[in-house]
């Protein structure tokens, strides 16, 4: 049976395919419009100081007199509380992932998943709060000369809050194991850690970085823990125990301080913007290559 | 009818004795009592659903992996019931190994790591890896394919090579019985005829137990033959008669491809 679509209805058709056209574009635009802000305001940043003094510096200094424009000093404070975040989160993560998966009953596993979801659903300037006033002090009680404003706080908060990307997205990943291999493991002989660390953990394995991946650009772009309680002095210093600051903490500092628009100053925050948005890409590109790997059922 | 088996067969392998299983309240096997003969090829036949797969399950202990699976009755293996309380599954089954339907090689790991996966999931060091890998894979009729890309991938070979290549992984643990849960349904008609031969030279050393839905399968391989129905056990027999000169109406029917 064929039916003729009447002129009214075609047209309708068509205005609701561009309405829809419209709506995709919004989002594309949007993201070609701020990639564009960064790479023009980071060219004229660039007009002014030179790659040398940029990477090859160590000191970032640009609102004082003395200016210093080393984005190591940076680099270093996100690096180090990513890394405190993922060093928490990574294990606690996959622990909590396998218990789920291959110990807990169906019914636990149905209350905890949604649970986990509302952990990640806090704003973020409250974990910054805990890291401040709970977890600082805690850990001062262990580790002497532990500043007041410190990566190691920061850093861990900052894992407690990507826990729930691992653990969930992990056991996704550990759940689609297909039963046969785990009855195959059994029928060898093969105990059950034995099979969940030999072979379930190294055939989830590309969803596992997947999610690490995913929770490290969370981790990296994360702004107002790091804010609140990493203090904000640019060191370039892999101590988890001294204040840092972060890229993002960085242009916070700057976009709320009186630096005035069109100084070198205030350019400074495109040229981090633009570095942290390279680093978050290049992740995001490797995860979904991932993505694609496991889709076509490479491991 | 089944004393007459064990009276063919000098030696019994493996026992069961009024063996029940259950899927949650849903009793599947009601009370099998079956002989498995030594060193000979048993094949158990029957339509779909009448409980063939989980009689072989049970033999292993795999049924228990399933949740909310219950087992009654008793399975002996030589003179030892392995669903006595101080028999570790874990170690029963290095003794009874299994082959299932669908060729499982893990993923992750290559030719000889699938091989050698037994032993290490078992955290046993092979004295000598490549003697090991060399000997089941012989024994498993695949060296020659596969001598040369050892490191490939075990999913890079095809389904009647990864299914032999499960076959020498269960054979590198040098177990006693192997169990197979129709082996060939998922493999081509050259495939199949090949694991046909390697079941045949396998019973010199080892007692093997087969599922399988092709009777010409049944009639080629096996020495004795059950037929299941409905969860019971209808005739047991060697394969010629159960094939020629069934005493039961139903095995008749079922041999013949009247139903099932
Ligand atoms: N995982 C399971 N959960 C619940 N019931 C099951 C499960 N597996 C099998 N059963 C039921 O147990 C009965 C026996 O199943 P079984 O797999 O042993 O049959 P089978 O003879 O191997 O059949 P097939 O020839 O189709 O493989 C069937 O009624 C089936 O519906
Ligand atoms: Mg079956």
């Amino acid at each position: 049976m064929v039916i003729d679509l009447t002129e009214k209805q075609a047209f309708r058709e068509r205005m609701i395919k561009a309405l829809l056209f419209f709506c995709g574009m919004v989002s594309v635009l949007t993201t070609l419009g701020i990639v564009g802000i960064l790479v023009f305001e980071t060219w004229g940043f660039f007009q002014h100081v030179s790659f040398k003094q940029f990477f090859g510096d160590t000191q970032w200094t640009p609102l004082f007199t003395n200016q210093h424009f080393g984005i190591w000093a940076l680099v270093s404070g996100t690096v180090l509380t990513s890394a405190v975040a993922i060093g928490t989160a990574l294990p606690l993560g996959l622990l909590a992932a396998i218990y789920l998966s291959e110990f807990a009953t169906k019914n636990f596993r149905l209350f905890v998943k949604p649970a986990l979801e509302v952990l990640a659903g806090i704003p973020t300037v409250i974990y910054g709060y805990f890291a401040l006033t709970f977890m600082t002090p805690f850990l001062q009680n262990f580790i002497p000369g532990l500043s007041g404003f410190n990566a190691l706080g920061a850093g861990i908060v900052m894992g407690m809050m990507i826990l729930p990307i691992i653990a969930s997205l992990s056991e996704d990943a550990i759940y689609a194991v297909p039963p046969s291999l785990k009855e195959g493991a059994y029928a060898l002989g093969a105990n059950k850690l034995a099979t969940i660390f030999k072979v379930v953990l190294p055939s989830s394995f590309s969803g596992i970085a997947a999610a690490t991946i995913l929770a490290i650009s969370r981790a990296i772009g994360e702004t107002m823990i790091v804010v609140i309680a990493a203090g904000q002095q640019p060191n370039f210093s892999f101590d988890p125990r001294e204040a840092i600051q972060t890229m993002t903490a960085y242009i916070v500092q700057v976009s709320l301080g009186d630096t005035p628009t069109g100084t070198l100053a205030y350019q400074t925050i495109f040229a981090v913007g633009m570095t942290l948005f390279l680093f978050t890409l290049l992740l995001n590109l490797f995860a979904h290559h991932l993505r694609r790997r496991i889709l076509k059922g490479h491991l | 009818m089944e004393n007459e088996s064990k009276n063919i067969f000098q030696s019994v392998k493996m026992r069961s004795e009024n063996l029940k299983a259950w899927f949650g309240t849903h009793e599947v096997l009601h009370g099998i009592t079956l002989s498995v003969p030594e060193k000979y090829v048993t094949a158990i036949i029957g339509p779909s659903g009448c409980g063939k797969s989980t009689f072989i399950r049970c033999l292993n202990r795999m049924h228990e992996v399933v949740p909310a699976t219950k087992v009654l009755g008793s399975v002996y293996l030589d003179a030892i019931d392995i669903y006595k309380n101080s028999i570790n599954p874990v170690n029963l089954r290095k003794k009874v190994g299994m082959v299932f339907q669908k060729p499982n090689p893990f993923p992750t790991m290559s030719i000889r790591d699938n091989v050698l996966a037994g032993l290490r999931l078992q955290g046993i060091k092979p004295y000598d890896a490549h003697a090991t890998v060399e000997k089941a894979l012989t024994q498993a009729a695949l060296w020659d394919e596969v001598k040369d890309i050892l490191n490939r991938p075990g999913l890079s070979l095809s389904g009647g090579q990864q299914q032999r290549l499960c076959i020498a992984r269960t054979l590198a643990l040098e177990p006693e019985v192997i169990l197979m849960d129709e082996p060939c349904s998922a493999l081509d008609p050259i495939a199949t005829a090949k694991i046909e031969d390697l079941i045949q030279e396998l019973k010199s050393k080892y007692t093997v137990v087969i599922v399988t839905h092709n009777m010409q399968q049944a009639a080629r391989v096996s020495d004795v033959t059950a037929f299941f129905y409905l969860g019971e056990l209808i005739e047991f027999d060697r394969t010629e008669k159960i094939f020629t000169t069934p005493k039961n109406r139903k095995t008749e029917e079922y041999v013949t491809g009247r139903f099932g």
